[in-house]
């Protein structure tokens, strides 16, 4: 470059701009790269694109009626999404949820991390070129969608949780199928996703040492869920403050120390693993019973509240403010994935153009979740 | 040394401070050994119309304490220290906060909107923001 520049070349930085419409930037997102040749100097990344006013139209809705609009934040997590804003409700309301209920509300969960975690690695191997990913995640996810659609009648917005427990309870054939998909991803598909990709020698060099996010700085910006465990920080909010029944079931939490694009990518996958295995524990203990509490009451007290659980992006909480009426007073929902954008920047500086593709696809990102 | 509370703790792990003695309770309740809530988990404000609250709530990783600190401030023109030095994770949350009820964080390097356009007018959330429905 010296000499080049030497030989009286003139260079300077060129800015691209990604998106809004863009294939791969998982949503609306815009970022505009400041691009020294091939290398990333500046990241500015504009979101908004999907703002919707949620936490605002919330003030207007009673609080049943808001479960719908937690589908709709992350859209590909819609069960992990009501659960944690049921959950926040039944703490301001101090209401004690059937065990039917908790155990039913734990399979769907773990059930929602696999698929998440199922489109992340389709979506990202499709990011590096491999059609073939995006096809087989997606055909996976498939046979859970069947069953959630058998169970709460759709295929994406389920709004299957309800402040006191859930809507619909699981039948026995559906629990069979359940145990049927979880035996096939483990032994089947699993297998299929690392001989696939994992140890392909490009997607190494591709994912290997690129986008580098420090433990220091991980916790200083505040990231949660695989992108903070990959970095080597072992925090999962289902261990540290354990919600619903979590702490009657025996599951590890996966963890890198390297913080780079490939940690991102393996501590997924092994999160997929671990997730069956609680999947099956609840299967052999789940007890017979109501799943709903017969009256829930309409007005929580005087208060506020915060609440958290581990979503497969990382943790998502609600903090919600009562003022004694039917309608929350205040609707906030703390975004994983809002708060991960933040830490972008640091991990694309001195990067290739090429990789930043790479690092906001490793980063897991889903736009309702982070404009709201 | 303990920070400074002005009034009782509201519930267990609740506090209030008041505005000007912010940023020094922040900075002790980051790096005084006995405390150590190195993680900012959220970040938000509500609107009580005769004033508006700054919440925080704050995450030790090490103990596994966590802590709410409430600060008011002024409906009309309010102003609250900026914590962005203290905790990278302020950065974004601060600005929705300002784009949202339109409390300035002095001391924030780039308090612009981030979820409405630039030329947006009005905080919405503010409960003197009425939706046409």
């Amino acid at each position: 470059m010296k000499e080049v520049a030497n030989q009286g070349i003139r260079t300077q930085e060129i800015e691209v701009n990604f998106g809004p419409h863009h294939p791969s930037t998982h949503g609306v997102f815009r970022m505009v790269l400041t691009l020294d040749g091939e290398n990333v100097h500046k990241v500015n990344p504009h979101i908004g694109y999907l703002h919707r006013g949620i936490e605002k139209l919330a003030e207007k809705r009673t609080y049943a009626q808001c479960v719908p609009f937690t589908d709709r934040l992350d859209y590909i997590c819609s069960m992990t999404n009501n659960l944690a804003y049921v959950q926040t409700v039944e703490q301001l309301l101090d209401l004690e949820v059937p065990t039917r209920a908790e155990y039913i509300r734990v399979i769907v969960s773990e059930l929602q991390r696999i698929i998440n975690h199922c489109i992340f690695w389709a979506t990202f191997g499709n990011d590096l070129g491999s059609q073939t990913a995006l096809m087989y995640g997606f055909r996976d996810r498939e046979m859970i969608l069947d069953v959630f659609e058998e169970l709460t009648g759709s295929r994406m917005t389920y709004s299957y949780m309800r402040v006191g427990g859930i809507a619909k309870d699981i039948s026995d054939e559906q629990l069979k199928e359940i145990e049927r998909i979880v035996d096939y991803i483990m032994d089947e598909a699993l297998p299929e996703y690392h001989n696939l990709i994992t140890g392909n020698e490009i997607f190494q060099a591709r994912t290997k040492d690129i986008g580098i996010l420090k433990p220091e700085t991980a916790i200083d910006y505040g990231v949660t869920g695989p992108n903070l465990r990959a970095s080597g920080v072992e925090y999962d909010v289902r261990k540290d403050q354990p919600y619903g029944i979590y702490d009657q079931f025996d599951f590890d939490v996966p963890t890198r120390d390297k913080g780079d694009t490939y940690s991102r990518y393996i501590v997924r996958l092994e999160e997929i693993e671990q997730s069956c295995s609680i999947i099956k524990q609840a299967l052999n203990n789940i007890p017979e019973g109501k799943v709903q509490v017969k009256r829930v009451p309409k007005r929580p007290p005087d208060g506020s509240v915060y609440s958290s659980i581990e979503s497969p992006k990382g943790e998502l909480g609600f903090y919600l403010v009562s003022d004694g009426s039917k309608r929350p007073y205040r609707f906030r929902v703390r975004p994983p994935t809002f708060i991960h954008l933040m830490a972008l920047e640091e991990m694309m500086i001195g990067e290739k153009v090429a990789d930043a593709i790479v690092i906001l696809g490793s980063i897991d990102i889903v736009l309702g979740e982070v404009d709201r | 040394m303990k920070p400074s509370v002005i009034k009782n703790q509201i519930e267990d792990g609740s506090i209030k401070v008041e505005v000007d003695k912010l940023y020094k309770t922040m900075k002790i309740l980051k790096t005084a050994p006995e405390f150590n809530y190195n993680y900012l988990t959220n970040l938000t404000a509500v609107d009580y119309q005769e004033y508006l609250e700054v919440i925080y709530h704050l995450y030790s990783l090490q103990t596994g304490n966590r802590l709410e600190v409430k600060v008011e401030v002024d409906s009309q023109t309010p102003k609250v220290p900026s914590v962005m030095n203290i905790w990278g994770a302020a950065n974004w949350q601060e600005r929705e906060v300002y784009d949202m009820f339109g409390i300035t964080f002095n001391g924030h390097s780039n308090l612009k909107r981030i979820l409405l356009t630039d030329d947006f007018e009005g905080h919405p959330l503010r409960k003197d923001f009425k939706l046409s429905t």
